[in-house]
C-alpha cells in the first residue's frame, strides 16, 4: 500500500520526476546499497571500519561466487537449485583427496571436475530430457546431498594441509584470499557476459529462445554450458568454505541456493531471463551480506534477523518492479 | 417465425482507426434472424476489426449497433454474451485441462446454495446441449483429449448455451477435415432453423456459396457491398474482393536470371505439406501465395531447417545439401525472415547491435572475444544502408517501431551474405512507406544475384514483386504463374482450391 502511494505521488507530479525515475530505475539498487551503508554507519560505530568491511567481503564471498554462476543460469531463463549440494559434494571430494595425501592441485581439480560433471548432468537432463530446470536441479539437489552423505558416511572430513586452508582463511596484504577469488570469478564472469560470443548467446537465449535458434545459435549447447558454469563456481566456493572451516561438512551449503537466487534477483536480473548483469549480482550479494552484518552489530535477535532480511529483499524487489 | 422487417442485427456506419491506420470506414452489416451471412475480404480488409467491435473487444470511433432495432452499446465481451452475441474465434479460447462441461460453463457455472459448483446440474445441462446438437461427447471428458473438430463443436455448444441470438464463426473450417466440415454445415443448418443469425467469416469461397444466404464484402476497411448469394458467381465475388489494381508502389525491376540456386524436390512434412518441388534462380523473386493453413510458411521453415523434413531433397547451386538445423542453413548461405518478428525474428530485450550480428557474431570474434570496433562498423553500415530510424546501435529493439524492427530483421540476414533469402510475410504489420523500402531492398538483393522466396498472404505484393508465383492449397502446389500471366482472380481461385486451367 505504502509503495503504491509513493509511486502514485511520483507519477502524479509527472514530468519533472521522470528524470529522477530514470536515475532510480538504473541505479536504484546501488542507491539502496549506499543508503544502507549510511544508515548502518550512523547506527553502529564499528560498522565503517576496515576490518569490518573486509569481514563482510569475506562473508559475502561464498554466496557471491555461487551467485555469479547463478546469474548465467537465470539469464537464460533457467534456475539452479542444486548449487548447495554441488558445493557439499565437491568439498567432500576435495577433502577426501587431500586427506588421502594427494597434492592440493589434484584435490582442487577433482572438486572442480565434480562440479562440472554435476552441472553437465543438470544441463543434459534439461536440454536433452526436456525437463524443467526447476525440477531437474531439484532432483540434483537431493541426489548431490545424498551422494555427499554416502561419500562422507555422514561425518566431517578433517586433516587438510595448510596451503589449502590458506585458500579459505589466508590473507594477501590484509585482503582475505576468498575475496580475491571472488574478484577473480566476477571479473571473468563480467568479461564473458559482456565481451564474448558466449555472453551474447546467453542473453539471446534468455530473451527469445526461438529467435536465437532461428539465428543459428546452438541453444541446447549453451544452455547446458551455463549449468556447467554454475557447477564449477559452486565447486570453487567449496574450496573457500572447506579451507575456511578446515574440514568438509556433509551438511555444508544447505539453503545456499536461496541466498544466491536472492542476490541475483536483488541485482536486477529478471527470472524470466534475458535481462540483467553481473555487476547487479555483486551488489545484490553485498546488500544481503551488509544486512546480515548490520543486524549482528546492532544485536538484533537472530530469529528476527531472518524476518528482516526477507522483508528487505522483498521490499527492494517490489520497489524495483514499481520503477520499471 | 419473427417478422423479417426488423433485422436481428444492424451495424451502421462503423468507423475505427488505429494509430496511423484507418481500419474501418463507414462499414455496415445487417443480419436477419435465421440467416447465414458471410463476411469476406482479403487479409487486412477489416473483418476481424468489425467482429471485435461487435464482440465488445474494441470500442468504435463512430457508428451504431442495433439489436432487434434497439441501439446497444457493447461494453465488453461479457456484455456481448449477455446480449446474446457469441463469437467463436479462430483460435479457440478453451482450457484443455478442464472437462467439456467446465469449458462450456466457464465463468458461469451453475451454483448450489453457498456458492459451490452444482456439478450434477452442470454435467446434465452440458449433456443435454451436446445431445441437442446430435453430438456424442461425454461432458466429463477432458477437453484436451478431443479432436480439434470436437473442440469446435464444444465451442458451438457453448455459444448455444448462452442462448445466443447471433453466432459469429471466424474461419471455423480451417482445422477441419472434409467430413467434419460437412457436419459443421449440418449444425449451421440447425442453428438457422432455430432463427439464430450467423455471421460466417471464411477465405474458402466455395463454402460461401454452399451455406450462406447473403455476403458482405469488405476491402481496405471499406464496405464494398452486400449481395444475395443466389445472384452471384464465384468470379464476380473474387473481383469484388480484389477491386482495383495497385502496381506503382512496387519497384520491381527485371533482373537477368542466373542459374538455379535453390532446387527443392518432393519436400514433405507430414500434416503440413507434401511433394513440394520448385527451382529458384539467382536474381529471381519467387512468390508463394496461399491461404492461412495452406502450408506455405511451413515450406520456408522446413528449407531453413527449423522443422525437419519427412521426405525430399534440397540442392544448393546444384549440389545436394543436408540441412538439419538453422545453423546448417546459415552456414550454407540461406536466411529466413520470419513471419512473426516479435516471436521469432528478434530478441526484443537486446540492442539493435546484438540483434543484427546474432547469426554472424562468431565472424567478428577472435577466440570468442567480440571485436567491438569491427562489429560497430558493420552495424553503422547496416543502419545507413537501410536508413533505419535508430538513435544508436545500443537502442533496445523493443522500443522501435514495427517498420524499423522489420529492417533490423532484414539487416540481420544481409550480414550473413545469404545466397537464398526466404522471406515470410516480409511486410506484415508495417506502414506503406516502410513496405516500399523493403521492396527496394529486395530488388537490390536480386540484382546482386540473391535468390528470394517470398511467402505472402498479401495478394498485391505477390503480384507486384514476384517474377513467378506458386500457389498452395492444403499443402500442395496447385498452380504456377509466370509474372505476365498472373492475375488476382487466378491466384485466388487456385488458393481456394479450384484447379486452374488457364496456364
Amino acid at each position: 500500500m505504502q509503495f503504491s502511494r509513493l509511486y502514485g505521488l511520483a507519477t502524479l507530479r509527472g514530468l519533472p520526476l521522470t528524470r529522477l525515475r530514470n536515475v532510480l530505475r538504473r541505479f536504484g539498487i546501488a542507491i539502496a546499497f549506499a543508503l544502507l551503508l549510511v544508515i548502518l554507519s550512523v547506527l553502529s560505530g564499528s560498522f565503517l571500519t576496515i576490518s569490518n568491511l573486509l569481514n563482510i567481503a569475506r562473508q559475502v564471498s561464498i554466496n557471491a561466487v555461487i551467485a555469479a554462476g547463478m546469474t548465467f543460469v537465470i539469464l537464460t531463463g533457467g534456475i539452479d537449485l542444486s548449487v548447495g549440494s554441488v558445493l557439499a559434494l565437491s568439498g567432500a571430494v576435495i577433502a577426501g583427496l587431500l586427506a588421502a595425501g594427494r597434492p592440493v592441485l589434484v584435490g582442487i581439480g577433482g572438486g572442480l571436475a565434480v562440479g562440472a560433471l554435476l552441472g553437465l548432468v543438470n544441463g543434459l537432463v534439461i536440454t536433452r530430457g526436456r525437463v524443467q530446470p526447476f525440477i531437474a536441479t531439484l532432483g540434483m539437489l537431493t541426489i548431490g546431498r545424498g551422494l555427499t552423505l554416502v561419500y562422507t558416511d555422514g561425518r566431517p572430513i578433517t586433516g587438510l594441509p595448510d596451503p589449502f586452508v590458506w585458500l579459505g582463511a589466508g590473507e594477501v596484504f590484509r585482503i582475505p584470499v576468498p575475496v580475491l577469488i571472488m574478484m577473480l570469478v566476477f571479473l571473468a564472469s563480467s568479461v564473458i557476459l559482456t565481451q564474448t560470443v558466449v555472453g551474447r548467446y546467453v542473453y539471446a537465449i534468455g530473451g527469445n529462445e526461438e529467435a536465437a535458434r532461428l539465428s543459428g545459435v546452438n541453444v541446447a549447447a549453451y544452455k547446458t554450458l551455463v549449468y556447467v558454469v554454475s557447477g564449477v563456481v559452486s565447486a570453487a566456493s567449496a574450496v573457500i568454505l572447506t579451507g575456511r572451516l578446515n574440514s568438509a561438512q556433509p551438511t555444508a551449503g544447505v539453503g545456499f541456493e536461496l541466498d544466491a537466487i536472492a542476490a541475483v534477483v536483488l541485482g536486477g536480473t529478471t527470472l524470466a531471463g534475458g535481462e540483467g548483469s553481473i555487476s547487479g549480482t555483486i551488489l545484490g550479494a553485498f546488500i544481503i551480506g551488509v544486512i546480515n552484518n548490520g543486524l549482528n552489530l546492532l544485536n538484533v535477535n537472530p530469529f528476527y534477523q531472518q524476518v528482516v532480511k526477507g522483508a528487505v529483499i522483498l521490499l527492494a524487489v517490489l520497489l524495483d518492479r514499481r520503477l520499471r | 417465425m419473427p417478422s423479417v422487417d426488423v433485422p436481428l442485427l444492424e451495424m451502421k456506419g462503423i468507423t475505427k482507426s488505429f494509430p496511423g491506420v484507418r481500419a474501418l470506414q463507414d462499414v455496415s452489416l445487417e443480419v436477419r434472424a435465421g440467416e447465414v451471412h458471410a463476411l469476406v475480404g482479403e487479409n487486412g480488409a477489416g473483418k476481424s476489426t468489425l467482429i471485435r467491435i461487435l464482440g465488445g473487444i474494441y470500442p468504435r470511433d463512430a457508428g451504431q449497433i442495433l439489436l432487434r432495432g434497439l441501439p446497444v452499446e457493447v461494453a465488453s465481451p461479457t456484455h456481448a454474451r449477455q446480449l446474446g452475441i457469441s463469437i467463436i474465434h479462430q483460435e479457440l479460447n478453451q482450457v484443455p485441462a478442464l472437462s467439456v462441461a467446465e469449458n462450456i460453463f466457464l465463468g458461469r457455472e451453475p451454483r448450489r446454495v453457498g456458492g459451490l459448483v452444482d456439478w450434477d446440474e452442470m454435467y446434465a445441462r452440458a449433456g443435454r446441449l451436446l445431445a441437442d446438437l446430435g453430438v456424442s461427447i461425454d461432458p466429463r471428458r477432458r477437453l484436451g483429449t478431443l479432436t480439434v473438430a470436437e473442440q469446435q463443436l464444444v465451442e458451438i455448444a457453448k455459444a448455444l448455451s448462452a442462448d445466443a441470438a447471433i453466432v459469429v464463426m471466424d474461419e471455423p473450417t480451417a482445422p477441419l477435415t472434409v467430413e467434419e466440415t460437412e457436419r459443421l454445415f449440418g449444425f449451421i443448418h440447425d442453428l438457422r432453423a432455430r432463427d439464430v443469425g450467423i455471421i460466417y467469416i471464411t477465405h474458402r469461397l466455395e463454402e460461401v456459396f454452399k451455406i450462406a444466404d447473403r455476403v458482405t464484402v469488405l476491402r481496405d476497411g471499406l464496405h464494398v457491398g452486400t449481395y444475395a448469394i443466389a445472384g452471384l458467381t464465384m468470379d464476380e465475388l473474387i473481383s469484388l474482393m480484389v477491386g482495383r489494381r495497385l502496381t506503382e508502389k512496387f519497384p520491381k525491376e527485371d533482373v537477368p536470371l542466373g542459374p538455379p540456386v535453390l532446387d527443392v524436390r518432393g519436400l514433405t512434412v507430414q500434416g503440413f505439406f507434401r511433394d513440394v518441388s520448385f527451382i529458384l534462380r539467382h536474381g529471381e523473386i519467387l512468390g508463394i501465395a496461399g491461404l492461412i493453413g495452406s502450408g506455405k510458411a511451413e515450406v520456408a521453415h522446413a528449407i531453413f531447417g527449423a522443422t525437419s523434413l519427412d521426405a525430399g531433397e534440397i540442392l544448393l547451386d546444384g549440389r545436394p545439401v543436408s540441412i538439419r538445423s538453422p545453423a546448417d542453413a546459415i552456414a550454407l548461405g540461406i536466411g529466413l525472415v520470419t513471419e512473426d518478428r516479435k516471436r521469432l525474428g528478434l530478441v526484443l530485450s537486446m540492442s539493435v547491435r546484438a540483434n543484427i550480428t546474432l547469426p554472424i557474431v562468431r565472424r567478428v570474434a577472435v577466440a570468442l572475444f567480440i571485436r567491438r570496433l569491427e562489429e560497430t562498423a558493420l552495424i553503422t553500415q547496416a543502419i545507413r544502408d537501410l536508413d533505419m530510424a535508430v538513435t544508436s546501435p545500443e537502442q533496445i529493439v523493443r522500443n522501435l517501431s514495427g517498420g524499423t524492427q522489420q529492417k533490423v530483421v532484414v539487416a540481420k540476414w544481409l550480414q550473413t551474405r545469404a545466397r537464398v533469402l526466404l522471406m515470410v510475410e516480409p511486410t506484415r504489420g508495417i506502414d506503406v512507406g516502410a513496405k516500399v523500402e523493403i521492396y527496394h531492398l529486395m530488388v537490390a538483393l536480386a540484382r546482386r544475384g540473391v535468390g528470394i522466396v517470398m511467402v505472402s498472404s498479401e495478394m498485391e505484393e505477390i503480384l507486384g514483386m514476384s517474377d513467378r508465383i506458386l500457389v498452395m492449397h492444403e499443402g500442395v502446389i496447385t498452380a504456377e504463374f509466370p509474372r505476365a500471366q498472373a492475375t488476382q482472380e487466378g491466384i485466388m481461385a487456385s488458393a481456394a482450391g479450384r484447379v486452374h486451367s488457364a496456364v
